[in-house]
């Protein structure tokens, strides 16, 4: 039978443990495993829906949710009397997240003509361009000093700040946005997209206009980065060009690697491995070699399993599968046992 | 020429009229002078040697790669500057010679995709009130087709000639008011040739129909009017039965050299 691989089944069982985790778990495994697991994986799963979806791949997803946070800072309380305004953090949450979908958007216009490596490119010089901005900029990003104090409301008497309540808005705000991406998908918006990511062309001669849409991609997610942002910025209590920086946009594309983009939860897969080895390769190794030992993972998951961790698990159910069920009747042909194997090229 | 049997006044309009339309790739010309006007309703082959410029010709009515001269008109409506999804919403629809499908959806999702072009709503995030009718419309496709049993795989998973089949279903989303084929029949088995020859005769008579083929009997059988197309240019038009008499036509499929 499959009832032990089937999606519905591990969903729930999955939902259930997150929900009552806290219960058994040590501050550190509530916060720095759990919540900054939900943290990471909505930010890669901004970039798992453009690419994943879209076949875009963008390195500016970091720094569209550090934006977030730099909004977030800016217009909140935080340590430094001679900078910034002090809003009502429910204005200025919705301010964050206003700047970050506006700036995916504007990341949409300058890379929508791109395709492939070159998309990676411009993204790219984007994420090292807010970098060196936010280093360099005093009004706003307030230069290698950054912001710090930055706290997590109190919302009707419960202190967001505290392990907990700050762990179930990570979750969540993960399962919402986890659900949203995954609805989408099936919606015009999100079928065009993935049209797109198949055939341009062809989309275009179906009435679709290809640019329009990817920028729209674009504008979500830089949306849900931007729930990262805040949530990220929350969580560290402090925001500086150390939090944009190059490595770090690095690692959201390898979380999103390590838990595959074939699907969305790939990004909180990854993120949940990722943030183990962060936290215990110390235990194993140097601390200076995590990033060895991330990249002899990755190389690992890159060579054995290039839809990631998830397309390890969706290969574990087909063969499953594959015992108890009838032969297909209709329409036989070679293709069925190598779906990868592209079809008519005939001149 | 039958073309000018005027009936009505929408009539008098060509359902697509192409007026001295040329396409240069850099120094390469690869259309010159093209000019052709097409009724309502009118089957159509266009067929020549490889090169000719046939697949050019439906790039620049399409809009894959707008004309570099000349005017195009769709139901006297210049569509000559406008981008490919703009004249698709107009009525004009187009398959490729080699179908291009979105490979990683299902055949119901293609559909879908295909449906919602037509009818807008192409950028929301909810299905809407007329799922049920996007639903239906979906449903007509692949039974016009004959391709209900494939809407569950995915376009990847499926033959070359049910390919073709599907192709040609997306195209018939909303009802076309003209339809470009690009060799529908290209690298069909002889089966697969006959039921796609049967579904060209099935469509609404109300859609204008133009084939590129090289298989002249296929083209010969189905058209009611041909044009030969010779290196970007229009050779000569005609009735199925005088193409097919016409030595200098032969001599052109034959690649024997024509002064």
């Amino acid at each position: 039978m499959t009832g032990s691989l089937s999606p519905k089944w591990t969903g729930l069982a999955c939902l259930v443990a997150l929900v009552f985790f806290p219960w058994f778990a040590t501050p550190f495994w509530i916060v720095q495993i759990g919540a900054q697991t939900m943290i990471l994986g909505i930010i890669a799963l901004s970039l798992v829906w453009l690419a994943g979806y879209g076949g875009m791949v963008s390195m500016a997803q970091l720094v569209t949710a550090g934006l977030a946070s730099y909004v977030v800072a800016y217009f909140g309380v935080q340590s430094d009397p001679a900078l910034g305004f002090r809003l009502p953090w429910g204005l200025n949450i919705v301010l964050a997240i206003a700047a970050g979908t506006a700036f995916g958007i504007a990341v949409g216009l300058i890379a929508v003509r791109c395709f492939g490596i070159y998309m990676i490119m411009i993204t790219l010089a984007i994420a090292v361009g807010f970098f060196y901005l936010a280093r360099q900029n005093m009004g706003f990003f307030n230069a290698y000093n950054g912001f710090h104090g930055i706290r997590a409301p109190t919302l009707l008497g419960l202190s967001l700040r505290d392990p907990i309540p700050f762990y179930y808005l990570c979750l969540l705000c993960g399962i919402s946005l986890f659900g949203f991406v995954v609805a989408a998908a099936r919606t015009p918006l999100g079928l065009a997209l993935q049209g797109i990511r198949d055939n341009p062309r062809r989309m275009q001669s179906l009435g679709y206009n290809v640019a329009v849409h990817r920028v729209v991609a674009f504008g979500i997610a830089g949306f849900i980065a931007a729930i990262g942002g805040v949530l990220r910025v929350w969580y560290a209590g402090s925001v500086s060009p150390g939090s944009v920086g190059v490595g770090s946009s690095i690692s959201i594309l390898m979380i999103a690697i390590l838990g595959g983009m074939t699907h969305p939860i790939g990004a909180f897969v990854g993120a949940l491995l990722f943030n183990l080895i962060q936290n215990f390769a110390i235990d194993f190794i140097d601390r200076e070699r995590f990033n060895t030992m991330i990249g002899i993972i990755l190389l690992a998951i890159i060579l054995f399993m290039p839809s990631g961790l998830v397309g390890l698990v969706d290969r574990l159910r087909q063969d499953d599968r594959r015992g108890d069920r009838p032969p297909r009747q209709t329409a036989p042909n070679a293709s069925q046992q190598s779906p990868k194997i592209k079809e008519g090229n005939h001149p | 020429m039958p073309v000018s049997t005027v009936k009505s006044q929408t009539d008098d309009v060509p359902a697509l009229a192409l007026a001295s339309v040329g396409r240069r790739f850099g120094a390469l010309v690869a259309l010159q002078d093209v000019t052709l006007t097409l009724r309502h309703g009118e089957r159509r082959a266009i067929i020549g040697a490889n090169g000719a410029g046939k697949t050019t010709l439906f790039n620049t009515v399409t809009g894959d790669f707008p004309p570099t001269s000349g005017r195009i008109l769709l139901a006297g409506r210049d569509i000559t500057k406008m981008p490919p999804q703009a004249r698709t919403r107009l009525g004009l629809r187009r398959t490729y010679q080699t179908p291009l499908l979105l490979d990683q959806l299902t055949v119901r999702d293609n559909f879908y995709v295909a449906v919602r072009g037509i009818r807008g709503g192409r950028l929301q995030l909810w299905r809407g009130a007329d799922a049920g009718a996007d639903e239906q419309e979906v449903l007509r496709l692949a039974e016009l087709t004959g391709v209900l049993p494939l809407l569950g795989r995915r376009a990847v998973e499926i033959s070359h000639g049910e390919r073709r089949q599907v192709e040609i279903a997306m195209a018939l989303a909303g009802t076309p008011d003209v339809l470009l084929l690009d060799e529908p029949a290209a690298g069909l088995s002889p089966g697969d040739r006959g039921t796609l020859t049967a579904l060209l005769r099935s469509l609404p008579s109300s859609i204008t129909i133009v084939l590129i083929e090289h298989d002249m009997d296929v083209a010969l059988g189905f058209a009611e009017f041909v044009t030969v197309m010779h290196n970007g240019r229009v050779f000569c038009e005609g009735l199925p039965a005088a193409i097919a008499a016409d030595q200098r036509v032969h001599e052109i499929y034959m690649g024997h050299r024509h002064g």
